[in-house]
């Protein structure tokens, strides 16, 4: 049976093992290059403090790494798709179809004993591809990761204002949501995953074309439910609140359109956390009026006088900071710290397994049942 | 062979999809040591007891017991049946070796030798992709599949209805040749029942769902008998004479009959049926007569 399996898994074999080569390749080339830029910045030898040390490596890295990083990501997002599809839907749904399980079914082989073996086998080979897949890029990343997480940033080199550190055109911390799914042991749960959905979807639909569309569509949903509703409770999320506007931050006047906003700056600075929402309240915990969230964070509308620039000399920055603080506004922010990524990693990897084991006895129960003559 | 254990043996078996019952309430006994011949129109249930047979459908009602055990329940049943599919399926992407390969890592009475040298004698090639084959070759892999296996049983689902003519003899021939030497059971559907008339020496004839008689051949012959005379009805008949199928003209009758006793009313002319006449009477269609007529069975 073991035998069978691999010879029909073969030529899918071929082809995984061609891609990962090629992966492995490129990325062992570059590799070095990022590491020595790592080394370059300081990076290996600073221990604390870093953040201005990694803004530097991270505002080095070149074009190519950075087109790396986002398709590296991109790869892991989407090979367990491509499992699912290539090698879940059609394992069964392809013998039905073509009639040749009337062959391996009336072999001295028990019809359970040739799906457990199916599946165990070429699910194994979908968990060690995306193993090896993200021990890959995570080895590959670590120095991108290891500066996000010490605070740097590629703007924050310039001395950026933000109020939250942002990394522009880099993985966030590796609790993104994006990032996350990148890296770690969950690309192995999420390939189990896809590949015990396209076997199953192959198994009830008989039919390896709509199957491979249903586990598309399937496991598309689930990888968008997991991170926007389910992720975010699998640990209880810490909560802070900050002053505005003081400490870090800085006031500013926001001129553009004709309407006048100030930018408003909080203190909540946690590099490599997960910020699942962030709000700016008034001393009642209300939500504050006149604050508009923007992409580089919350924007006053309507501000005190003090704040107005007055014809001549602009504004009085001492007066506006003042006056602002008198508002007692405060930033609310409910978040994920970056020491939560391992566990969120094996509790959802988990959970993905179980899931897919599910799925698998739901297979053997349905080849079981016998209805396909 | 097997005895007294018949090779298929159901009770009451029935397999129902939604509202339509494509195999009824079949009762019947194929005895071990025999060529079964399995014929009936298309869509008469052929497939559904095959399928029952071989444990790839479960019975809605009944019971089916092929060699005395349940089809398909343990790696031991299964090594004691083969089964040569409806369109002979072959995994298109695997060489005809790695067919063989494959039996011999299945199966743990396979025969290499005997594949091997059946391979050789039909002049295929080892390298050669199944998808390549034509449909008689194809055919041919499928049943060294079935037989290297060393099944004591061997069911064959229509093997032959996609060959043309010269496959389908050498096909059959193949299948006499390992039967004689193997003594192996089989049992074979087939809607083509000229070529069952060369091979099967027993009978299960299935009609809309439903066995309509079954027999060893010999038997079959003996007791029936086609008789042409004078215009008469079938009721006028002895009760012994089952009439099968009848048919009338102006002053004549024609009758096929199933009886144990010999006829002897010197008003008959009686003739032997052929068991193609035979099976066809009981498929409804006519018995040595160009014209449409009423099938009456009774019972």
């Amino acid at each position: 049976m073991i035998w069978l399996t691999w010879r029909q898994f073969r030529p899918q074999a071929i082809t995984a093992a061609g891609g990962m080569v090629v992966v492995a390749i490129v990325l062992a080339a570059t590799r070095l290059g990022l590491a020595s830029a790592y080394t370059a910045a300081g990076l290996s030898a600073c221990h604390a403090h870093c953040a201005a040390a990694a803004s530097i490596f991270l505002g080095r890295v070149g074009g190519f790494d950075k087109f790396l990083d986002f398709g590296t990501v991109l790869l892991l997002l989407v090979a367990p798709a491509l499992m699912g599809l290539f090698w879940g839907a059609p394992l069964i749904a392809r013998e039905v179809a073509d009639g040749t399980h009337r062959i391996a079914w009336n072999q001295s082989v028990t019809r359970t004993r040739w799906t457990i073996v199916k599946l165990g086998l070429i699910g194994l080979a979908a968990i060690a591809t995306a193993g090896l897949l993200s021990l890959l890029v995570t080895w590959w990343a670590a120095p991108i990761d290891a500066a996000s997480l010490a605070g740097g940033s590629a703007q924050a080199a310039g001395g950026g204002n933000g109020v939250h550190v942002t990394f522009t055109g880099f993985a966030e911390a590796r609790l993104d949501p994006v990032i996350f799914d990148a890296r770690g042991v969950a690309p192995l749960g999420y390939a189990a995953l896809a590949f015990a959905l396209g076997v199953t979807a192959g198994v009830l639909l008989r039919r390896t074309l709509p199957a491979m569309a249903v586990t598309l569509v399937a496991f598309v949903a689930i990888q968008v439910v997991m991170p926007n509703f389910v992720r975010p409770h699998l640990l209880p999320p810490a909560h802070i609140t900050t002053p505005v506007g003081t400490q870090h931050g800085q006031v500013s006047n926001n001129v553009g359109s004709g309407l006048i906003s100030l930018q408003l700056a909080g203190s909540f600075s946690k590099p490599g956390a997960w910020v699942l929402s962030d709000t700016v309240i008034t001393p009642s915990g209300a939500p504050a009026p006149n604050v508009v969230e923007t992409p580089s964070g919350p924007v006053l509308t309507a501000m005190p006088k003090a704040c107005l620039p007055t014809p001549g000399s602009g504004i009085n920055g001492a007066e506006c900071r003042n006056a602002l603080q008198a508002l007692h506004l405060r930033q609310s922010v409910t978040y994920q710290p970056a020491s939560r990524f391992w566990p969120l990693q094996w509790i959802e990897t988990g959970i993905y397994l179980l899931l897919a084991a599910a799925l698998g006895c739901v297979c053997i129960w349905q080849v079981r049942r016998r209805r396909t003559p | 062979m097997s005895g007294a254990t018949p090779a298929v043996e159901a009770r009451g078996a029935g397999k129902r999809y939604g509202h339509r019952w494509a195999l009824a309430d079949c009762t019947l006994a194929i005895p071990a040591g025999h060529v079964a011949g399995l014929v009936g129109p298309n869509g008469a249930g052929k497939t559904t007891l095959i399928s029952l047979a071989t444990g790839m459908l479960a019975p809605t009602t009944g019971t089916i017991e092929v060699l005395g055990g349940q089809p398909a329940s343990d790696p031991g049943q299964l090594a004691r049946v083969g089964y040569v599919a409806q369109d002979t399926p072959t995994y298109a992407g695997l060489s005809v070796a790695d067919h063989l390969r494959l039996g011999a890592h299945l199966n743990p009475r396979w025969d290499a030798g005997l594949a091997r040298d059946r391979i050789e004698q039909l002049g295929l090639d080892p390298k050669q992709k199944a998808g390549r084959l034509s449909g008689g070759q194809r055919a041919q892999l499928a049943l060294t599949l079935a037989l290297a296996k060393r099944p004591e049983l061997l069911i064959l689902d229509e093997p032959i209805a996609s060959l043309d003519p010269v496959a389908r003899r050498e096909f059959l021939q193949a299948l006499m040749r390992v039967t004689a030497e193997q003594e192996l059971s089989v049992v074979m559907s087939s809607h083509l029942v000229a070529d069952l008339e060369r091979v099967a020496d027993y009978l299960v004839v299935l009609v809309d769902s439903r066995v309509r008689i079954t027999g060893e051949v010999d038997d079959l012959l003996a007791t029936h008998h086609l008789l042409t005379g004078p215009r008469r009805r079938a009721a006028s008949l002895p009760a012994s004479q089952q009439v099968i199928t009848e048919s009338h003209t102006g002053r004549q009758s024609t009758f096929l009959v199933r009886s144990s006793e010999p006829v002897i009313d010197p008003a008959w002319t009686v003739e032997e049926v052929s068991l193609e006449d035979l099976m066809l009477a009981y498929m409804g269609h006519t018995a040595g007569s160009p014209q449409g007529q009423r099938l009456e069975v009774s019972q």
